[in-house]
């Protein structure tokens, strides 16, 4: 009993009282917001925004999601601003929980809500012509963007494919809801060509298969034909070939590559394997703790790594052919999201620490045009 | 009920103090049972025949696509499945012989550390319990040294003594796998086969990790076999390397030998499959058509031909031999029947 009473006190355990008001307080924002998104017949003009790039496909403008849980919020994603450009692939990297499916997922709209809200900020989508933020879309208007002009390919292939629907009544699904005037010939015609395009050599037998059917690579060939197939100007690709094997994952990054140019759309590439940035990234983003840290082209990030996360994280990974005695490992942990430090959020796990670094978070230094770092060892050298 | 005769014939191994663990031919097939009576109508072969030995204090590294039988290797080693046909010599008594008080003797000498550090640790158990239930069921130590002990074993693997009366919860990935390897070493091991220990886990902590089982190597001079498919792991761990396919090892040889010039189509085709962290190395990748065929219906031959560019007629027909290009560098593969150092030459120059 006393045992229980001191670990409330310590601050690790909340009280049932303590729980309760959060909890409350949280059912407060999130039905607020929640009657917000769920409003019909929203006029558009609400949405209406303008990108400060046409070239972009998406800009995210200081973007805020939170989740409301009932031990308080988590910070998911705090402050996030890159922009994806029309025909480029843009890698987002960083340790799981640092925010980077949290950032894609409040594109898609597809956050688990209600706990999970955009709080502020925004998310500009380029239709070409004209740009929607889809921050503060309503549910309505982003069903006819979801799949259509945005999509996404998820991790697993194994559970994202329903287990009791054929493959092509997955594939047509999306083809016929984007495209209502069509006929299901049409369609069926359609969803074929998309298999086709994704290296399925049997596609008209793969049609009529059930997912248990495939093996894991060809299941992710169905995802990304199901991704391709309302031709998008954006793919998000989450974690897309994690559960694969090395050589399955090679055939799949090639396949994703030739796409690209086939179709032009951008993609997003979201995963924590450099070699796979490295190799498909055009820009990356580093992500930690739900901030960037670091973004640049492809070969300044991986030529000259600025931030102190960047580096630890290159270093910790080992390379083929390139012997070390010792990996290096980043000491430390991921602070705790519900109480991040106003200081920078890796300064407790920084080697290279200065004595500003106890200030407020570091303000975004531009190294070049294109390279911007959050430091303050890189204050004296902005511009240069 | 009539049974499927499985093939098993080999000449039994000879010890070699020098060798923890050495392995001879061996074969596990899981039975595909099917129809009312469930009759065996074929076999899955998930291990097929794999030869190799490990030395005392080293480490080798066992890498392979997914469902090859990496994972069927470690366990039938422990004896946690049980052999189909082949020996397993530890210490030069055959594991899959002994009585049931033998064998439960030598389990704490061998051990074992899963993949999925979620899924293994018991939910209802706290750490100490953990840790600590087996030490005590096996009397590593007596009574009144049994507190200290698990503390030291956990101090050593990174942990701190407050966290015995915690629950697997409470803790991060990495954090677990760290417990799972104190759970193994509290035995005082010689030998722990490591089965992807660190694929679930992020970067940095990866490296954690990998150190950790470094350092508790030098210091209790382990063996390991160290399951993984990712290959730039494998290469910072291990000493000797073996490469499988389909249940069969294809390439066995030490770890400088096999990086330098790897002979087998299929382990040349593993290794440019790995993305590099370097944009400015656009080498010229051999990709594999297709995926592995199924286990339960091995191609013909060698079992690799279906996928490999330089297939020749033989290859379809006639499985190959191992062959020992270099000194302890074994490859099985039809390319190196004749003239092993021409061929090799010409492999390495493509």
């Amino acid at each position: 009993m006393s045992e229980n009473t001191k670990k409330a006190k310590g601050g690790n355990y909340l009280s049932a009282k303590e729980s309760r008001r959060i909890s409350k307080q949280n059912r407060k924002i999130t039905t607020a917001m929640e009657k917000k998104y769920r409003r019909k017949r929203v006029p558009e003009a609400e949405y209406l925004t303008k990108m400060r790039d046409e070239k972009n496909v998406v800009e995210f403008d200081n973007l805020h999601t939170y989740f409301f849980t009932d031990t308080g919020t988590v910070k998911a994603v705090d402050g996030v601003s890159f922009a994806v450009p029309q025909g480029k692939t843009v890698g987002v990297v960083g340790e799981s929980g640092c925010g980077k499916s949290v950032t894609s997922l409040s594109l898609m709209q597809l956050l688990q809500r209600p706990q999970g809200q955009i709080v502020s900020g925004e998310i500009r989508l380029n239709l070409g012509g004209k740009a929607y933020d889809v921050a503060k879309m309503p549910m309505e208007a982003m069903e006819k963007i979801r799949g259509n002009q945005v999509s996404m390919i998820f991790q697993e292939p194994m559970t994202s494919l329903n287990p009791v629907f054929r493959i092509g009544a997955q594939v047509d699904e999306v083809i016929a809801l984007h495209n209502p005037t069509w006929t299901k010939k049409q369609v069926k015609e359609h969803t074929i060509e998309m298999l086709k395009l994704v290296g399925i050599a049997n596609s008209e037998g793969v049609y009529s298969m059930y997912p248990h059917e495939l093996s894991g690579g060809m299941r992710q060939r169905v995802m990304i034909s199901i991704a391709l197939s309302c031709n998008p100007r954006l793919i998000i690709a989450d974690e897309p070939t994690t559960a694969l094997d090395v050589t399955i994952q090679a055939q799949i990054l090639d396949l994703l590559r030739g796409l690209k140019d086939k179709i032009n759309s951008s993609i997003m590439l979201i995963t924590h394997d450099l070699g796979v940035i490295a190799e498909m990234a055009d820009y990356v983003v580093v992500m930690y703790a739900g901030r960037v840290v670091e973004k640049g082209t492809v070969e300044e990030i991986f030529t000259h790594p600025s931030h102190p996360y960047t580096i630890g994280l290159m270093a910790s990974k080992p390379v083929i052919n390139k012997r070390v005695e010792r990996l290096y490992s980043i000491p430390g942990k991921v602070p705790n999201p519900i109480d991040m430090p106003d200081y920078c959020y890796f300064r407790d796990r920084c080697e290279m620490c200065v004595e500003k670094c106890a200030g407020a978070y570091p303000p975004v230094i531009r190294l070049s045009d294109t390279h911007e770092v959050s430091c303050y060892r890189y204050e004296d050298k902005e511009g240069k | 009920m009539a049974k499927m005769t499985v093939e098993n014939t080999f000449e039994p191994l000879v010890h070699d103090p020098q060798n923890v663990l050495e392995v001879n031919k061996l074969k596990k097939y899981f039975p595909i049972k099917e129809g009312l009576l469930q009759r065996t109508v074929g076999y899955v072969r998930a291990v097929d025949g794999i030869s190799f030995n490990i030395k005392r204090g080293t480490t080798m590294g066992l890498v392979g696509e997914s469902g090859c039988g990496k994972t069927t290797v470690g366990r039938t080693i422990l004896r946690l499945t049980d052999k189909t046909g082949g020996e397993v010599l530890f210490d030069g008594r055959e594991v899959h012989k002994l009585t049931k008080a033998e064998l439960r003797a030598l389990r704490p000498k061998m051990q074992i550390i899963f993949q999925d550090p979620y899924s293994s640790l018991s939910p209802r158990l706290p750490i100490g319990e953990i840790v600590g239930e087996a030490v005590r069921e096996h009397g590593i130590v007596p009574k009144e040294e049994f507190n200290d002990y698990i503390d030291h074993i956990m101090s050593e693997c990174g942990l701190q003594p407050y966290h015995r009366d915690r629950y697997p919860h409470e803790f991060s990935g990495g954090q677990r796998q760290r417990i799972c390897i104190a759970r193994a070493l509290a035995l005082g091991p010689e030998f722990v086969v490591c089965d992807e220990p660190v694929s679930a886990l992020d970067v940095s902590i990866q490296a954690q990790i990998i150190n950790l089982l470094r350092d508790l190597q030098q210091e209790h001079n382990l063996t390991y076999l160290f399951i993984s498919h990712d290959l730039s792991v494998v290469e910072h761990i291990s000493d000797t390397i073996g490469v499988m396919y389909l249940g069969s090892l294809v390439e066995f040889g030490a770890k400088e030998d096999i990086f330098r010039q790897p002979l087998h189509p299929y382990t040349q085709a593993l290794f440019s499959a790995i993305p590099v962290p370097d944009p400015s190395s656009k080498m010229n990748r051999i990709v594999l058509e297709g995926s592995i065929p199924s286990p339960a219906n091995p191609p013909s031959g060698c079992k690799f031909h279906t996928r490999c560019k330089h297939c020749m007629e033989k290859c379809k027909t006639e499985a190959p031999e191992p062959r020992e290009i270099e000194p302890g560098h074994f490859v099985v593969c039809h390319l190196y029947d004749s003239e092993p150092e021409r061929k090799a030459e010409s492999a390495k120059a493509e």
